[in-house]
């Protein structure tokens, strides 16, 4: 194969601008799985009601979808937070959130894309939104805008959750309940009160992570499942819960599978982040930027 | 009771539901009966890792579906019997859980459950890029219509389901009771106790994870007889992930009893709900009797039997249970079910 310069460059640039789209994916694991340590596998599913969420607004209102998802977030909030609840008092609370929770989750995600299937068929759905189509060219440099604003908006969401967990005191307690649960009740602080409250954001954060995913493209219920191992790959890459390691990992994610698909072929993209993941696992478990 | 004796009252049984379903005269029960014997490997299989020591699987598809590449790819090069190809799909599996239990087993945890999914996309992608199996278009294996003594081709199947049903059952049990079910406990409540006290924590998982691998692989070793044309999304179906996981946990996870009764009454029922209502609404049942059953009853049928058999409350019942149950040996679990151990 002749190798072309641009082709390379090309596959570069949508390789960063995907990537920072699998931070916003995965920036809900990174709270959930890393900071709070549940393993919230049916994550993806969320994502994916998300986007069907966006679908029908888009569809029956014409509303832009990521201002439905935006508007969307307290209802997600809302169902994350009654998740937790059950999770705590099922399994958390019993010491047996290791395999029962697990199940639980694979069973939420299986529950999820089944109830989809049902209600929407297989078909492939995609939104209508003024950004979808045009491209920038800029010299031999192709942007699509349908990856371009996903991209903005997700590194836009991740600043704000970066701002939430730094700087304020809500924020301050979840990256405390992840270092010392009884310190944090010595401090009269109800450590399950903010566990449900992480949880809640890493389910919001979902709404316009599935907004962003029909925006660049077309989804059915089960592409979710092809998330699951990128969210996980990136988010152990990325170091479990650090959100600039998340951002970094994922663009190297991106990056990647951009030059696999364009070198090699779409059909070996798939392997590329879960070998990416089997190798940080079996290598480095601490990830890029580990606690 | 002992192994010998065991297997012998299991191939009775087995024997029994055979002749039953040749009595019912309808080749359908046959091809039905093959997917729940198929689960009952699967799900017992699963168990060995997943119930014994704790470490959850989700790969099971991709075992599975070694197996059934293993015998196409055998059949393209040289044709064999079926009992040959089961052999050759459990090795291959074998070697793979091998491997990855190499790899992952270091790993804790959720670590090794996110592994296990990783392995199963890995494989797939693999799978459909080799073209040799046919890649992804799939590959047909035509299946002769009678073979001798049995009559039909699916009833031949059937009994070689049966017969691996039964095996995997009796190693799950023999595993129970031996020093490596003692290992296997320790590892699951407590591993860095077991590691301190000198339980070889990671031989005794490598040990499980090719079992386990293997047991899978054998189960799908036949199975491109059966369905007559593979392809990788329905070998690697997230179906067979899902159900070896939910059948134990629905089943009862601590003895060998727990992923039969779960095989067989999740097997059934899914059987019952594809003919009469669709496939689709069949997953959803699985979905939500997995959810129900870990919140509600987190040992599973089995558990729920022996609450219900000593009911006397000791303290809060469901924490003492528990703890009973994850304190005995395995074994001693499904004592009352198979009768005293001498």
């Amino acid at each position: 194969m002749i190798f072309s310069f641009d082709l390379f460059l090309n596959a570069i640039v949508s390789g960063i601008l995907i990537g920072a789209f699998y931070a916003a994916v995965t920036a809900g694991v990174s709270l959930s799985f890393g900071i709070l340590d549940i393993v919230n596998i049916a994550h993806p599913a969320f994502i994916i009601l998300g986007s069907y969420i966006a679908y029908i607004v888009n569809v029956s209102l014409g509303l832009d979808p990521i201002i439905t998802s935006i508007l969307a977030t307290p209802a997600f909030y809302a169902l994350g937070a009654g998740i937790y609840q059950i999770y705590y008092v099922s399994f958390e609370k019993r010491g047996q959130e290791s395999l029962r929770g697990l199940a639980f989750f694979f069973g939420l995600l299986f529950i999820t894309e089944v109830t989809l299937v049902l209600y929407f068929g297989v078909d492939y759905r995609y939104v209508e939104a003024p950004y979808i189509g045009p491209t920038w060219h800029l010299g031999d440099l192709d942007i699509p805008l349908r990856i371009l604003v996903p991209c903005l908006v997700s590194l836009l969401m991740i600043a704000v959750l970066q701002l939430l967990l730094t700087r304020t005191f809500i924020g301050r307690a979840i990256m405390a309940v992840a270092q010392d649960q009884l310190a944090l009740k010595l401090l009269a602080v109800d450590p399950v009160r903010i566990k449900r409250i992480a949880f809640g954001i890493s389910i919001a954060t979902a709404s316009l992570a599935g907004a962003f995913l029909i925006i660049i493209q077309p989804v059915e219920p089960s592409v979710g499942r092809e998330y699951i191992g990128r969210v996980f790959a990136i988010c152990v890459l990325g170091g479990m819960g650090s959100l600039p390691g998340t951002v970094i990992a994922a663009m190297l994610v991106g990056i990647v599978e951009s030059l696999t698909s364009t070198f090699y072929g779409p059909s070996w993209a798939p392997a590329v982040s879960f070998g990416f993941l089997l190798l940080t696992l079996a290598v480095r478990p601490a990830g890029l930027l580990g606690r | 009771m002992r192994s010998d004796r065991f297997l012998l009252i299991c191939l009775l049984v087995g024997g029994a539901v055979f002749a039953g379903a040749i009595a019912l005269g309808n080749d359908y029960y046959f091809f039905a009966g093959y997917v729940v014997l198929q689960y009952v490997v699967l799900s017992t299989a699963w168990n060995i890792l997943g119930g014994y020591c704790g470490y959850v699987n989700f790969g099971s598809a991709a075992f599975f579906a070694l197996g059934a590449y293993s015998t196409i790819a055998i059949h393209k090069l040289y044709p064999m019997p079926i009992p040959v190809l089961l052999i050759f799909g459990g090795v291959v599996s074998g070697v793979v859980g091998f491997a990855m239990g190499y790899l992952t087993l270091r790993l804790r945890g959720a670590f090794f459950a996110i592994a296990t999914l990783a392995l199963a996309v890995v494989l797939q992608t693999l799978i459909v890029n080799w073209d040799f199996v046919g890649g992804s278009r799939g590959a047909y294996i035509v299946r002769p219509e009678a073979i001798a003594p049995f009559g039909s081709y699916i009833r031949y199947l059937f009994l070689i389901m049966m017969l691996l049903a039964v095996g995997a059952i009796t190693v799950a049990r023999l595993i129970e009771r031996s020093r490596l079910g003692y290992g296997f406990a320790t590892i699951r409540d407590d591993e860095l106790a077991a590691e301190a006290s000198g339980v070889p924590t990671l031989r005794l998982k490598l040990i499980a994870t090719t079992i386990s691998g293997a047991l899978m692989g054998m189960a799908g070793a036949p199975f491109p007889y059966y369905i007559s044309f593979l392809q990788p999304s329905s070998a690697f179906s997230l179906d067979y992930a899902v159900n070896s996981i939910a059948m134990p946990l629905i089943g009862g996870t601590t003895s060998w009893v727990g992923p039969l009764i779960g095989a067989v009454l999740l097997g059934s029922l899914q059987q019952i709900a594809t003919v009469t209502i669709s496939s689709a609404v069949n997953l959803l049942i699985v979905g939500f009797l997995l959810v129900g059953f870990v919140m509600v009853a987190p040992n599973g049928i089995v558990g729920l039997f022996h609450k219900y058999i000593q009911h006397r409350p000791v303290g809060q019942v469901g924490q003492v249970g528990r703890r009973r149950i994850a304190a005995d040996a395995p074994g001693s679990v499904s004592g009352p079910v198979s009768g005293p151990a001498p």
